[in-house]
């Protein structure tokens, strides 16, 4: 009788695809809770009840999951099962019948089959409509063009499967913060391998990566700014298709954030002769990784400045980075004087609120500046520095203007300073020819 | 009913014919008369008698000053904040207005303080001069008022916080501490409407009041003159000096006019030399800044409060602060009540509790300017 | 006491010197006291308080599709007439670098020639590098000025 009313709800519920035909019996059950998990999940995520974790919460890892690990899911939330992925039945409370071969348990699968079995739903589109028509389902495509998939492929299983960034067991979607794929922990589950000197041994790649993220301004950016649209790993070298831009590519993908000083470097010499050099466009004076906050001190003839790696004394290039060096420097220490002139006048009480103003368009051709040095044109950073330099000289003479004011001022208090002291002067002596007169008079 | 002859004022003998005119009309020749007999004893210590005219002084000029900045200040949270920075920068000679009133706020809470303790300190407070003294500790109190209330005007961040902190304080007197925390804020927070609240209080209410104080202990001082110190008097007695008084008219007066025009000059150069600080607009929602701290007349009280434990056996620390500073005041106004006999025993005790007091208030100002 | 003295007033160059010094005294003091106050009873040519609100511009005076750089305090902001003829008042001030923004007719936003950063004309950042959308004031048309002020509340 039971086995008449399932095949009635089949009928009347079939999903889409149940990939596992024995299971479809678990599947209708789910997914008859499916309205009533999608409704609480975001209140009180209410699994379905599966006899596996029942058992496997009191194990201790590796086979062990527990039921918070579970209930955090977003499969789980969405009303898949332990079947799901490891076949079997889920509601059968005997290990035999839970795990019988029978009902089509495979177990753990094999680190090189994974990705094959989780895009057996992620990379199906009509499947994926049901739970979530905006998730993209090319993953799978995309990761057989990476490093890993390749290398997977090819028999590697040390390298990245999908459970090694999105964990298992209690996976959380990529907007949740507590995913292992939210762009704020992206580096970090990045660096679980690639920072590991020991497990990347063998792959003659670095392993200082996360080191000089770490240090970077696109770190700094996202972690203490809160910026989540700055770049992390994933936004350089891809998520699923992760693999290193090509040397000829860096600029390409830096361009897409960082667009006037591509176009800049573009109408440079600098461009040609990357490339007949074969290095990066960017990173040769950025760096790849460890980006730092660039200061006037990376340009320039000086010790921390890059271009003396390849330039030396004598030619034009060499000329041409101290120019630029010396403009910015130059427009900078104007800057400063005036503003150090503003600040004193206002501490003396003075108003200095339209200069101010002027001061903010003077520091807008600075940076206005820094953009276009990347045009390696001396000519052109002048233009910037000039407009900037006009700027830095109209509010130094207001703060000299405002400092005059003080002091007329302070010459206004002077001079009541002395018609006072006269009246005291005069009082004195008024004081004393009546006193004298009281005395004569005696009083 | 029989109608009195008209009494017609004696006719004037002053030498300017306006001035006669209107005596003529007004008759003040008879009643200030006695002004011009009103003498003033000379001894070594007479220069305390400056303090009161210079505290008068002073009142003076913030009541002028006063007036010319309420041309200007606008009393809502909106406006005040910009209306004191326009006065600042835009009004021409704003700046000395408004440094000016800042600064004579100051040296007049810091002359009455030094009035109070110099009448106490040359015992000039015993009979009969019992409501001089009274009317006298009114006008402290009513000065310290002024100085609380017009401390918000600008409506800065200091000012906000500290108006926040010290209405607070209030607010745990026992009973009534709530009631009168609610009166002087206009509501249970400080916003807008304690600004208005205390706007009314600066330029109406608590003048008002001043005024008409200071009208009543001028007219005690005039009634019953200057009194002389005991140290003074016993001075007199050992070796009598050639001059025992001057006249006030025009003898003191020309004195204290020195004062009052050294006064001037010491608040133009402060005005001028270090202009009173705007700071930045009070923001309800952000957090207090650290090291909040009142200005320096109430610095040894905000100071002694935190040094109290949080709490003393089962009462509140602050309370105890509280309730003993309210009995310490208690105690200073009825001082001439308490003290007894002008050259009594007792005396000598007051003027240890004086001593006491002042050494109290200083030390803990000092220690509150200097502790984080 | 009487003493036998010579004269019974004071000389009369003295007694002349101390009503110079005194009078002229007062007199020039009283001129330095009252020459401010009477200065500061003038009313300022700006009598604007500056702070929350400020007129930006005249009416008529920004075309359709096109916008001004206006002073706020010690601020810049930016008034933009839209296409349609509203108007809409945004800080100017970029929220990546601190560049002032303009706007530009021809893609019909708000842009930062700093380092190309875009933001619609609600404020909202929309692309570059720009981490938070401007502030944005309320407008309003009084008579024939166009005054901006800080939003109040919400």
């Amino acid at each position: 009788m039971t086995s008449k009313i399932t095949r009635r709800l089949l009928l009347l519920l079939r999903p889409a695809s149940c990939f596992l035909p024995p299971v479809s019996l678990v599947l209708a059950a789910s997914c008859l809770l499916l309205p009533a998990t999608l409704w609480s999940a975001e209140a009180r995520p209410q699994v379905a009840r599966s006899s596996c974790v029942e058992c496997h919460s009191a194990f201790p890892p590796p086979t062990g999951v527990s039921e918070a690990q579970w209930a955090a899911d977003i499969h789980a939330q969405k009303g898949l099962s332990c079947a799901s992925c490891h076949g079997g039945d889920a509601n059968d409370p005997s290990p035999e019948g839970a795990m019988s071969k029978k009902a089509g348990f495979r177990g753990k699968p094999k680190r090189t089959e994974i990705p094959a079995l989780c895009a057996k739903c992620h990379a199906d589109g009509a499947y994926m409509r049901q739970y979530n028509p905006s998730l993209r389902t090319d993953q799978l495509a995309q990761y057989q063009t990476s490093v890993h998939g390749k290398r997977l492929a090819k028999g590697d299983s040390k390298v990245a499967v999908c459970i090694d960034c999105h964990s298992v067991h209690g996976i959380r979607p990529a907007q949740d913060t507590r995913s292992t794929v939210n762009p704020l922990n992206v580096a970090n589950t990045c660096a679980r391998c690639h920072s590991d000197a020991a497990y990347m041994k063998d792959y003659k790649i670095k392993t200082d990566q996360f080191a000089g993220y770490s240090a970077s301004v696109h770190h700094d950016a996202m972690v203490v700014r809160g910026d989540l649209s700055a770049p992390t790993c994933t936004t350089c070298h891809g998520n699923h298709g992760a693999a290193p831009p090509g040397v000829a590519s860096v600029e390409n993908v830096c361009s897409t954030c960082h667009v006037f000083q591509a176009q800049l470097f573009d109408t440079s010499p600098h461009k040609a002769a990357f490339a007949a050099m074969g290095t990066g466009a960017c990173i040769t004076c950025h760096s790849n990784h460890r980006i730092v906050h660039p200061t006037d001190k990376l340009i320039g003839t000086g010790n921390e400045a890059v271009c003396t790696n390849c330039h030396a004394a004598g030619d034009p290039g060499f000329a041409a980075a101290g120019r630029i060096h010396d403009d910015l420097t130059k427009l900078d220490a104007a800057l400063k004087r005036s503003d150090e002139l503003l600040d004193k006048a206002e501490r003396s009480g003075m108003e200095v609120s339209q200069a101010r103003l002027e001061e903010a368009q003077g520091r807008d051709s600075l940076t206005k500046a820094r953009v276009t040095l990347h045009s390696f044109q001396p000519d052109k950073v002048e233009q910037d520095i000039q407009a900037g330099m006009k700027i830095a000289d109209t509010t130094y003479k207001a703060g000299v203007q405002a400092l005059a004011e003080r002091d007329y001022r302070r010459k206004g208090l002077g001079l009541t300073l002395i018609t006072i002291l006269v009246v005291l002067a005069g009082l004195r002596l008024y004081i004393r020819q009546v006193e004298s007169r009281n005395q004569r008079g005696g009083n | 009913m029989a109608s009195l002859p008209e009494a017609a004022p004696p006719t004037s003998t002053h030498s300017n014919r306006l001035v006669r005119w209107l005596d003529e009309r007004f008759g003040w020749e008879e009643l200030l008369a006695p002004l011009r007999h009103k003498t003033v004893p000379v001894h070594k210590l007479s220069y305390w008698y400056f303090l009161g005219g210079i505290t008068l002084f002073l009142f003076v000029i913030q009541v002028l000053t006063g007036i010319l900045l309420l041309l200007y200040y606008r009393a809502s949270a909106n406006e005040a904040f910009e209306s004191v920075q326009y006065i600042m920068t835009q009004v021409q000679f704003g700046w000395l207005v408004r440094s000016i009133h800042s600064w004579s706020a100051n040296l007049m809470i810091f002359t009455a303080f030094a009035h109070m303790f110099s009448v106490l300190f040359l015992r000039a407070y015993t009979k009969p001069r019992e409501l001089t003294w009274l009317s006298g500790m009114v006008l402290l109190f009513l000065v310290l008022g002024f100085g609380f209330s017009g401390y918000l005007l600008p409506w800065n961040t200091l000012a906000f916080f500290a108006t926040k902190v010290g209405t607070e304080i209030t607010g745990q007197v026992p009973v009534i501490g709530k009631p009168l925390l609610i009166f002087l804020r206009g509501g249970e927070e400080v916003t807008g409407a304690t600004l208005t609240r205390f706007f009314g209080f600066h330029v109406a209410l608590l003048p008002g009041i001043t005024t008409l104080l200071i009208a009543v202990h001028i007219l005690l001082i005039q009634r019953l003159g200057m009194s002389v110190p005991p140290s003074q008097e016993a001075a007199w007695k050992a070796k009598p000096p050639a001059q025992r008084e001057m006249p006030f008219f025009p003898n003191f007066f020309a004195h204290e006019l020195m004062a009052w025009y050294i006064a001037l000059g010491v608040l133009g150069a402060l005005a001028a030399l270090y202009p009173w600080e705007l700071g930045s607009k009070a923001d309800p929602f952000v957090a207090a800044p650290a090291g909040i701290k009142p200005e320096w007349y109430f610095l040894f009280m905000f100071q002694t409060l935190k040094l109290i434990p949080a709490k003393v056996g089962p009462i509140d620390g602050e309370l105890i602060g509280i309730l003993g500073f309210g009995v310490a005041g208690l105690i200073w106004v009825l001082l001439p009540f308490l003290g007894g006999d002008r050259y009594g025993r007792r005396q000598v005790f007051i003027r240890g509790l004086g001593v006491f007091a002042l050494a109290y208030m200083l030390a803990m100002t000092v220690y509150g300017y200097v502790a984080k | 006491m009487d003493h036998a003295e010579p004269v019974t007033r004071p000389e009369p160059a003295r007694r002349r010197l101390m009503q110079f010094l005194l009078g002229g005294g007062l007199l020039a003091s009283a001129v330095s006291f009252l020459y401010p106050v009477l200065r500061y009873l003038v009313p300022p040519a700006a009598t604007d308080l500056g702070g929350d609100s400020v007129v930006a511009a005249k009416v008529g005076e920004l075309k359709a599709n096109s916008g001004k750089i206006f002073r706020f305090g010690s601020r810049p902001g930016l008034l933009v007439r839209t296409a349609e003829g509203e108007y809409r008042a945004l800080s100017a001030t970029c929220t990546h670098l601190n560049c002032t923004v303009q706007y530009r007719s021809d893609v019909r936003e708000v842009w930062c020639a700093c380092h190309n950063g875009f933001y619609d004309l609600n404020g909202r950042n929309v692309a570059g590098p720009p981490p938070r959308p401007l502030d944005s004031y309320a407008v309003h048309v009084n008579g024939d000025e166009i005054v901006v002020s800080r939003r109040r509340g919400a």
